[in-house]
């Protein structure tokens, strides 16, 4: 650190090899502040997203220290959520996580690749990047708008037409038995499923551009229809990079908070049901942070979000190993 | 991007064809031909997303918008009409507060990443960036909650600035640095040999260079920390009275949507309607006018 910060220190220019002249000379006439001015303030920039971004998993493990030593791995594993006793646990929440996310991802993942495919393989050029464009967009719809759709459209919908259609194809598999009121975890699935389809799409369909055309051209060489071709040559080479979109897609929905907390139903219970309503970890804190009474309570939201912090730096670390291991593939390939 | 590699340029017809397909060929040409309706489909069915929601908004927000929503203060339950003007400016200031906080950092941290880092402390910093990037919006509000509103005791304008600000640092710092490595060394090589130094050639030759690019980034991260409600539930908060400064609880236009839109109350659903209406048109036009109108000009630095 000090080295960096010493004004006096000999500036390098990054780009160039040989040692400049204005460099060497000027640092025997007079300290040069523009240089180490630049150089500390951008420095210090830098340096405070490290800081920061220490802080916060610090702020997080230190904040929830009350619920941690109190319940220990019991934390994980308690289904009981109860303020008035002090009784907290949390495998509810994860399991409504969890639940919703699946869901997310087993009707977005179909749809989305199916889009990436199109768009990426099929559409010509033009029409390809209007339409991407716009499923750009829909990245941009703030999760709170998405809940208002969920709430007053998505609802009444599952209420009225989608729920009783399920249960007259499928009503006999526990899954999809049970009251449906309209608000529960397949409803809240359906809506992150539309939030997490633009990251799918967007990032499978670059991906897919990316496969080298020769590789392409071989398999049709051989007779392979263009169907065949996408399916066992470009889907294979674009394998790990998809894969990252879809982890990519996983890590955003397992955050997700406005959405599914506007139509969950928030009741902390494990149901075999998907219409039965259930309860999120990050719609547990959206819900119950600012009213919480007592540091224990506290504490215990805090560590929900703490769970939440390390599961999506696990997943979006893999996410970002696979989409980094195709890009160096292409690059030796290429 | 490289056309090179497009395969929307493979002409299947120009493939040699026998003159009389054998039945194993007819079948996979069907089959080709439907699976690929299939993801015409799949297309399409993304693509109506926005538009379905785009249509509902319209729809039901477009009645309930008028002058005076623009203008009043929320009216108490019971009575109607009523605006969300103090939501409008509310927000306005969290905007203003995280730009502060997160453009300088991400801005500037990038400029030392690709001007000065070494190897290891850029991949450190990158690093960090990412993992913040991916951070839940509602993660951020807990660190925000309990790094300012358990100090100062109440809930602020400056605790949601922040948690926005935090959220606004490494799409900045990854979207600058992606521009800045895309001037071409000769522009710096040229100041050089004319006699600048580092720091001169920084802020006169590379980032007016790159500034269309720099300046799309902090627009698309603004446009993304706009809608952002999650960070805001327990640091803002929310109020329904103008706030007297940024160290009382502040009303946004999300958190405003939300409280509406998960009431009892038809007249508070109207008014939550119009607000999303609001809100995703200024989310979406500043993305519409900054892609069209800055992005192709920034790539052919």
């Amino acid at each position: 650190m000090n080295q960096v910060l010493a004004p006096t220190q000999r500036n390098e220019f990054p780009r160039l090899t040989a040692p400049t002249p204005w460099s060497t000379f000027s640092r025997f006439r007079r300290v040069r502040w523009g240089e180490f001015l630049t150089r500390s303030i951008t420095f210090l920039s830098a340096a405070a997203i490290l800081i920061l971004t220490v802080a916060l998993a610090w702020e997080l493990y230190r904040a929830s220290q009350l619920s941690i030593r109190q319940f220990g791995f019991k934390f994980i594993t308690s289904s009981t959520w109860d303020p008035v006793a002090e009784d907290f646990g949390a495998i509810t929440f994860i399991f409504g996580t969890l639940v919703t996310s699946a869901i997310a991802l087993l009707l977005a993942v179909p749809i989305g690749l199916g889009a990436a495919i199109c768009l990426a393989e099929l559409a010509p050029r033009g029409l390809s990047s209007i339409l991407t464009f716009i499923i750009e967009l829909l990245a941009a719809v703030p999760s709170v708008i998405i809940g208002v759709i969920g709430v007053f459209v998505l609802v009444p919908f599952m209420r009225e037409v989608g729920g009783p259609a399920l249960k007259g194809a499928l009503g006999f598999l526990p899954l999809f038995s049970g009251p449906n009121y309209g608000v529960g975890v397949l409803t809240a699935g359906v809506l992150l499923a539309m939030m997490v389809l633009p990251f799918i799409i967007s990032v499978s369909r670059e991906v897919l551009l990316a496969v080298p055309r020769e590789q392409r051209e071989a398999s049709m060489a051989l007779g392979a229809t263009r169907w065949e071709t996408t399916w066992h040559v470009a889907m294979v080479y674009a394998r790990s990079g998809i894969f990252g979109s879809i982890f990519l897609a996983l890590a955003r929905a397992l955050g997700e908070t406005m959405a599914v907390t506007m139509v969950i139903g928030n009741t902390p219970q494990i149901s075999a049901s998907l219409f039965a309503p259930g309860y999120s970890m990050a719609a547990v804190i959206a819900n119950e942070f600012s009213e919480a009474t007592g540091d224990l309570y506290l504490n215990a939201l805090i560590e929900i979000g703490l769970l939440l912090f390390v599961i999506t730096m696990i997943i979006n670390a893999l996410a970002r190993l696979m989409i980094w291991a195709t890009v160096r593939k292409q690059s030796t390939v290429v | 991007m490289n056309t090179r590699n497009d395969p929307s340029t493979l002409a299947s017809s120009s493939l040699p064809r026998r003159q009389k397909p054998h039945s194993g060929m007819v079948w996979r040409r069907i089959k080709n031909t439907c699976v690929f309706l299939v993801t015409v489909l799949c297309a399409l069915l993304a693509v109506s997303v926005l538009v379905f929601i785009l249509g509902y908004l319209l729809w039901h927000g477009g009645t309930a918008l008028n002058w005076a929503f623009f203008t009043q203060l929320p009216k108490p339950v019971g009575e109607s009409g009523g605006g969300i003007a103090n939501a409008i400016v509310g927000s306005a200031s969290l905007i203003l507060i995280a730009a502060a906080i997160g453009i300088p950092i991400g801005f500037l941290g990038a400029i030392y990443l690709v001007e000065y880092g070494g190897t290891k402390f850029n991949f450190l910093v990158r690093y960090a960036a990412d993992l913040l990037n991916g951070v839940p919006s509602i993660v951020v509000g807990v660190f925000a909650y309990t790094a300012v509103v358990l100090h100062t005791h109440h809930f602020s304008a400056w605790a949601g600035g922040f948690a926005l600000g935090l959220m606004m640092i490494p799409t900045t710092l990854r979207g600058t640095e992606e521009i800045l490595r895309l001037v071409p060394l000769e522009l710096r090589e040229a100041a050089a040999a004319l006699g600048a130094p580092h720091w001169k050639i920084i802020f006169t030759v590379v980032i007016p260079v790159a500034a269309r690019g720099i300046l799309t980034g902090i627009m698309l991260a603004v446009a993304r920390i706009a809608g952002e409600t999650a960070p805001l539930l327990f640091t803002s908060f929310g109020n329904q009275f103008w706030s007297r400064g940024l160290n009382e609880p502040t009303a946004s236009l999300p958190v405003q949507i939300y409280t509406y839109a998960i009431s009892p109350y038809d007249d508070w659903h109207r008014q939550a309607w119009a607000a999303g209406l609001v809100l995703l048109m200024g989310v979406l036009l500043t993305n519409i006018i900054v892609r069209t109108f800055l992005r192709p000009k920034a790539q052919t630095v």
